[in-house]
């Protein structure tokens, strides 16, 4: 096993398309457990850690550019005003010592059903900004997102940055689970209504192979809690049966319909 | 593959594997065995040291990602006449029965006082969400930790 660590993005893109098994460790937080554990060994481990171009975050002609290594603490103390559903999510993240490691980048990167980042990015339609030999693409968030642990990241790609254009609507992030701290969410939910649009955006989490997107016009609000309990495709597991996933997205979004319409 | 970091003020070299974790290091390498090993995946908080001035479970760090960087651990937390209010406090309190997450939760306790010296009761539950003690029930940690803050 070896450990590289590139000092800057283009030296991280060329030594990411040279060795395509090179797993990317940024906070660390979901791979060092796999190697902890002896659940995986990679043969090459690349180090995002010193490439200061994935850090921080920038705003650019009303659009947010997050880098992938902006960490969950960051999210909460920077972006409260901004994208505050996201900081909410980012406040539910394990614990400090975790907030302070875990990325933005990490979350989309292990792609989880219940990662914390992803409804709120998605009610905010995030898009996702990839790197690679070829060049830079762009992808919507709900593209990104393609299955259980499964991302449109090709081998020789690094998550660079996401993009988000805030929309001001007002907005918030739940998530049910076993107690209040260091929990992971055995249902998930973002809300945003949005009255610029005229619509209200949901994206569940730990409700199906991936987080989704469901909107529904402001008008509908009513019937809007079963509308995201019916578009949930939640499984039963070690954390929480599907009909209770159901039931708890219900009680979310009613909860949080009443949140953002105060 | 060998690494330099700052420990405690103190500069070292270590050989490492390149899978290992910067508290394997810590405690196998460099002989700091004041940081516990207890969950490796970030969830008990035993581990807890900082890293550039940053609170972080030192299981879920590469060591080599600790290459040209400081650490603190609870060793190195008190200053050389006597120990850091916070330990201090510990004793005072009677915060300590087995002592196992006791490093860890020290180490939290004096993060978050560096940066909030008077936390109310939810800043200081939350500042320590992160580090699991199964004997106390916590009631004399979140004590020691209200004494400490007091005390400075």
């Amino acid at each position: 096993m070896d450990v590289l660590t590139p000092r800057t993005l283009d030296e991280a893109l060329r030594l990411r398309a040279e060795t395509a098994d090179a797993w990317p460790i940024q906070g660390g937080t979901d791979v060092m457990v796999e190697l902890n554990f002896d659940r995986a060994r990679p043969r090459v481990v690349l180090n995002l850690n010193e490439v200061a171009e994935l850090r921080g975050f920038a705003r650019e002609n009303g659009t947010l550019r997050l880098g992938a290594g902006l960490t969950y603490t960051e999210c909460r103390r920077e972006l409260g005003e901004t994208l505050p559903a996201l900081a909410e999510a980012a406040r539910t993240v394990g614990s400090p010592q975790i907030q302070n490691r875990g990325t933005i980048g990490g979350n989309l990167g292990t792609a989880s059903p219940a990662g914390d980042a992803l409804p709120p990015l998605l009610v905010e339609e995030a898009e996702v900004e990839l790197a690679g030999p070829a060049g830079r693409r762009t992808l919507p968030l709900e593209e990104f997102l393609v299955g259980p642990k499964q991302n449109a990241l090709a081998e020789d790609e690094l998550i660079v940055a996401v993009h988000v254009r805030p929309s001001g609507a007002r907005q918030t992030f739940m998530k049910v689970g076993p107690r209040n701290a260091m929990v992971i969410a055995v249902a998930s939910l973002a809300l945003a209504v949005d009255r610029e649009r005229g619509e209200i955006r949901a994206a569940y989490g730990s409700a199906g192979p991936v987080p989704r997107l469901v909107r529904a016009p402001l008008d509908e609000a009513d019937g809007f809690p079963d509308r995201v309990a019916e578009a949930a495709s939640p499984i039963d597991d070690v954390r929480g049966t599907a009909a209770y996933r159901r039931h708890a997205l219900r009680v979310l979004t009613a909860r949080a319909l009443e949140r953002c319409a105060a | 593959m060998r690494i330099e970091l700052t420990v405690n003020g103190e500069r070292h070299e270590a050989d490492v594997w390149a899978g290992e974790s910067l508290l394997f290091a810590l405690r196998e390498r460099l002989g700091l065995p004041g940081s516990k090993n207890a969950c490796e995946q970030g969830e008990c908080g035993s581990c807890s040291v900082l890293l550039d001035g940053t609170l972080v479970c030192a299981c879920l760090v590469l060591a080599a990602q600790a290459d040209g960087h400081e650490v603190v651990t609870v060793e190195g937390l008190a200053p050389e006449d006597g120990p850091h209010p916070v330990q201090e406090a510990f004793v005072q309190a009677g915060a300590v029965q087995c002592g196992f997450c006791t490093p860890g939760l020290v180490v939290a306790a004096a993060d978050l006082l560096a940066r909030t010296p008077d936390p109310t009761d939810d800043e200081l539950r939350e500042a320590l969400s992160g580090n699991l003690c199964r004997c106390t029930g916590y009631a004399k940690i979140f004590d020691a930790v209200r004494l400490a803050a007091g005390a400075s």
